[in-house]
């Protein structure tokens, strides 16, 4: 065997290997639309930990190239069948230090950008803005510190009719399907936002890809984040922890409105919570009640109950003819504000209004078949609620 | 009496082998360390093809987006069962059936030291997993919380819950006898000759595997017994509500979780560096070097247990000793890479379907090692962690990892086991069906995840569908390939070209010496061991 040889076959290998991993990692960029690589997202954290991914990447790269060049010119070479004889050698002291030392000063090269850019993602001080996030089995509640501001976000209704097992609406006409929510979290551009995540129920995780972490929401346990969103837009991520049946339907979309628009918002965000505190107050009428109680059933309970309300034995009752839901009202109040022990049924007196709560309970009462003529009203739920 | 005794297992007959009369005696009653290791294999290859069916569940709901086929609970139990399977079921089981199989043979050992403790570790396991599948029956079905059983989740598990618990701390009970049966065996029935340090590769790494899973299968049934009395006792371990923590169990878990990948890997590191010095003709690079290495990745295995939780809020200090400790994996593991290539370099190479499996593991497994070390990066980590990059991650590490050496082993030793070569033209078609629809179903993976999709969700945003559909089509043709294994073996079994000896031309070790197939017993006397026999290490 001639070095020579060995040399060209290397070199031919390289171009060869390199071809290849060209072909893989870009060619498929060509043939489709959707994403290969990881977002640079919008803040300056997100854009130094896609600079290090790709860091990281290009090494990763060129030792595979290197690596995969001398198996496979040995794998030519050094064949039986083009009548290679083998050698006796078994070892080399020489190139084993010489093995483990280059990689030692590669993972140096390596640390020292990464420590960089960790130190700042984990700089949680002075924030100009405060929002606490928690996670529900499966939405997300944000408050406002300092504004006096909460809301729940969750999937938006068409995308839910949409994921429903066997129905026959196409995802592909639905916007934005399965990441699109009811109430965005809005924050201004240019501010410094700190987090404060938690969760309610179960493990879940808030990522927003476009800012370039994630954090998961424990509950009992407060974790802190924070970000400097630099261009208006509209953010979309998902829960990332596997929290249950829903954990691929609870999304995230967040906004980032400039000073004065996010000022707007504040303020007509504020006037929309006022309003649900007098919907409380009021008397609804049946109309009112069964279409609101309608979308609230199929936002939070036909996931399981089905939009039928026929259920899906064992685990799910059907609301129809089901003896609760025709039966006495104060048990079924009390069932659907705080569970079912043992049941996958979840209590929804802190997750839902008064106003949802008694338009939900209304409507399984009067569809489906069942027809107990019970019109329940938000004022019933609040003093439920607080007796 | 003793002499009769003596009589009856006198050595050198190996034409009549005292083969246990009747299916019970032969199989139930076992503590014939082959036919426990072909228990164990055959075991293992069913448990393959369930964790392999809910894995085209998986990918069948994947296919498209939107849900067509299941309930999203339903797909969160496949998910949570395929891993448990696959783990437990199919990968451990099956290096422990080669541990059965091969050490005694490799060490000059009659048996394992545990004949009878070592039926009893096997004959476990079908109870245990009767327990954990037939949950899928249950109300509620099987657990679906996902393979990590965090809690709160996993305690929102129904009726299957205790099931799937028990079950898990049987199979902790099943691993440790058998480790405890490797360890006793290695150390004390080596043949005269056979120092530490001549040993095989697979039965070093298989020696440190053993160490490993007595040191972390009590702290998974620690973690696991905790859930338990948190679930139906009303400790708080994990409840905050009660001044627990939840993150206190993914700590737990993951010290047992770390070592366990590795557990899973060591052996296939063993048994890659016995088949690529036979093919290559060549002995097997750096040796000590190897030793040295998989002992250095065990050790390192329980010091990097939080490089999985990166995102659960740890403090600053500890994310950044977490990302060096895991970066230091990559030096002995390159260790590793490296002298396999510095084995075949200047060999003789051929080609059969062992080192086609061998070879594909080597390229395979070191692009799982690139996105393993990519993960390490914390920063990065926080938008990889939970995605499909971490899922192609894994699958590389473990299917074109472990699976493939485990692949490349049968294929090895099918003939020692049965006296038949097998059918060497469907060998390899297998390996490159296999290759390449592996690829296709994990490589998108990557671009899936990086893209931003979660992993664990039973439907998807249109934006990811292309990949999906590609990794969908890549899982069922590489699960219908699989069909052929079962086949290669089976004829295998019942017949073929007569198998010799030593079976490969570059075969050294002293499974090569015993006739093929392996007789019933072997090495009632140790064997006098020469440097031919012996496959590495110094010579006398």
């Amino acid at each position: 065997m001639k070095k020579e040889n060995t040399l060209l076959v290397g070199l031919a290998m390289t171009a060869a290997i390199t071809a290849v991993t060209y072909a893989i990692l870009v060619a498929p960029g060509f043939l489709t639309d959707s994403g290969l690589n990881m977002t640079e997202g919008v803040t300056n954290s997100s854009k130094a930990v896609y600079d290090l991914h790709m860091i990281i990447l290009w090494i990763c790269i060129v030792i595979g190239i290197l690596v995969f060049a001398a198996m496979f010119t040995s794998i030519f070479l050094h064949r039986k069948s083009r009548g290679a004889v083998a050698a006796k050698f078994d070892h080399s002291t020489k190139a084993e230090i010489i093995w483990t030392t280059i990689p030692i000063l590669i993972l140096i090269v390596m640390a020292v950008p990464s420590t960089i850019t960790l130190i700042e993602l984990e700089d949680n001080s002075n924030p100009d803005i405060i929002i606490k996030i928690t996670g529900y089995q499966w939405k997300w509640k944000y408050d406002y510190i300092d504004e006096g501001i909460s809301f729940y976000s969750s999937l938006k209704a068409d995308s839910n009719a949409a994921r429903m097992t066997g129905a026959s609406i196409d995802p592909t006409t639905v916007d934005n399907y399965l990441l699109d929510v009811d109430n965005r979290i809005v924050i201004p551009v240019g501010k410094k936002i700190g987090f404060l995540i938690t969760a309610d129920d179960v493990i879940h995780s808030w990522w927003v890809p476009a800012l370039g972490w994630k954090q998961d929401a424990v509950p009992g346990f407060i974790n802190q984040a924070w970000t400097r969103v630099n261009e208006v837009g509209v953010y979309r991520g998902q829960c990332a922890e596997l929290c249950g049946r829903g954990h691929g339907f609870m999304p995230i979309v967040l906004e980032a409105k400039s000073e004065e628009d996010y000022a707007a918002w504040l303020v007509e965000k504020k006037r929309g919570l006022a309003v649900t505190e007098t919907e409380t107050q009021r008397i609804w009428s049946k109309t009112e009640l069964m279409a609101k109680g309608e979308a609230v059933y199929a936002q939070q309970c036909a996931g399981c109950h089905q939009t039928d309300g026929q259920g899906l034995a064992p685990a799910f009752p059907a609301m129809a003819g089901n003896p609760v839901t025709n039966g006495s009202v104060s048990k079924h109040i009390d069932i659907v504000m705080n569970g079912s022990e043992g049941t996958a049924m979840q209590a929804f007196s802190k997750t839902l209004t008064n106003a949802e709560i008694a338009a939900a309970l209304t409507y399984t009462r009067n569809a489906f078949g069942n027809q107990t003529g019970d019109l329940i009203q938000p004022a019933t739920i609040a003093k439920h609620n607080n007796g | 009496m003793t002499t009769t005794t003596h009589e009856d297992h006198n050595e050198d007959h190996h034409d009549h082998d005292h083969k246990p009369q009747g299916f019970l005696n032969r199989w139930v009653f076992s503590t014939n360390h082959k036919d426990i290791g072909t228990l164990y294999l055959v075991f293992a290859l069913l448990m393959f093809f369930i964790g392999g069916a809910m894995a085209m569940i998986i990918r069948a709901e994947l296919f498209m987006p939107g849900m067509q086929l299941v309930q999203p609970e339903f797909f969160n139990q496949m998910t949570t069962v395929h891993a448990l399977v696959m783990v437990f079921g199919a990968v451990m089981p099956a290096f422990v059936g080669f541990a059965n199989w091969m050490i005694p043979l490799m060490i000059g050992a009659p048996d394992m030291a545990l004949p009878r403790m070592n039926n009893w570790s096997f004959w476990i396991l079908p109870f245990a997993f009767t327990m954990l599948v037939s949950t899928l029956f249950m109300d509620g079905g099987a657990p679906a919380g996902g393979w990590t059983l965090y809690p709160p989740l996993v305690l929102q598990t129904g009726d299957s819950f205790i099931f799937a618990m028990f079950a898990i701390h049987m199979l902790g009970i099943s691993s440790i006898m058998g480790a405890i049966n490797v360890i006793a065996t290695i150390l004390n029935m080596r043949a005269p000759g056979m120092s530490l340090l001549r040993m095989p590769l697979f039965v070093w790494t298989w020696l440190i595997t053993a160490f490993l899973l007595i040191a972390v299968m009590p702290v998974l049934a620690g973690a696991v017994t905790m859930l338990i009395t948190d679930r139906f006792f009303l400790t708080s371990f994990f409840n905050a509500a009660g001044g627990g923590d939840p993150v206190l169990f993914q700590h737990i878990f993951w010290f047992f979780g770390h070592p366990e990948v590795y557990i899973m890997i060591l052996p296939a590191f063993g048994i890659i560096s016995e088949i690529i010095p036979t093919f290559a003709r060549k002995p097997l690079f750096g040796y000590t070097s190897m030793v040295y290495a998989s002992a250095s990745i065990a050790f390192l295995s329980f010091i990097v247990w939080a490089h999985h939780m990166f995102t659960v809020g740890m403090p600053l200090g500890a994310e950044i000793y977490f990302m060096f400790a895991t970066m230091m994996i990559s030096i002995p593991t390159g260790v590793k890479v490296f002298n396999w290539i510095a084995t075949m370099w200047r060999g003789s190479m051929t080609f059969e379907t062992p080192m086609l499996f061998a070879l594909g593991f080597v390229v395979l497994f070191t692009i799982g090692g690139f996105s393993g070390l990519m993960l390490a990066i914390v920063p990065a980590d926080f938008q990889y962690h939970d995605t499909y990059f971490v899922v192609a991650h894994f699958h590389y590490v473990l299917v074109t990892g472990s699976v493939f050496a485990l692949m490349a082993g049968t294929y090895y030793w099918l003939p020692k086991w049965t006296g038949h070569m097998y059918n060497e033209r469907l060998g390899k078609w297998h390996f490159w069906l296999s290759v390449v629809f592996v690829n296709v179903l994990f490589f998108p993976q990557h671009y899936l995840g990086l893209a931003g999709m979660p992993r664990r969700i039973p439907d998807y945003s249109p934006q990811f569908a292309d990949f999906n559909m590609l990794s969908s089509i890549g899982g069922f043709a590489f699960g219908l390939t699989q069909l052929m294994f079962v086949y290669i073996v089976w004829k295998c079994v019942r017949g073929g070209e007569p198998a010799t000896a030593r079976v490969w031309e570059g075969a050294r070790g002293l499974e090569w010496t015993v006739p093929s197939p392996a007789p019933f017993h072997t090495f009632e006397t140790p064997p006098e061991i020469d440097d031919s026999m012996v496959a590495h290490g110094e010579h006398m």
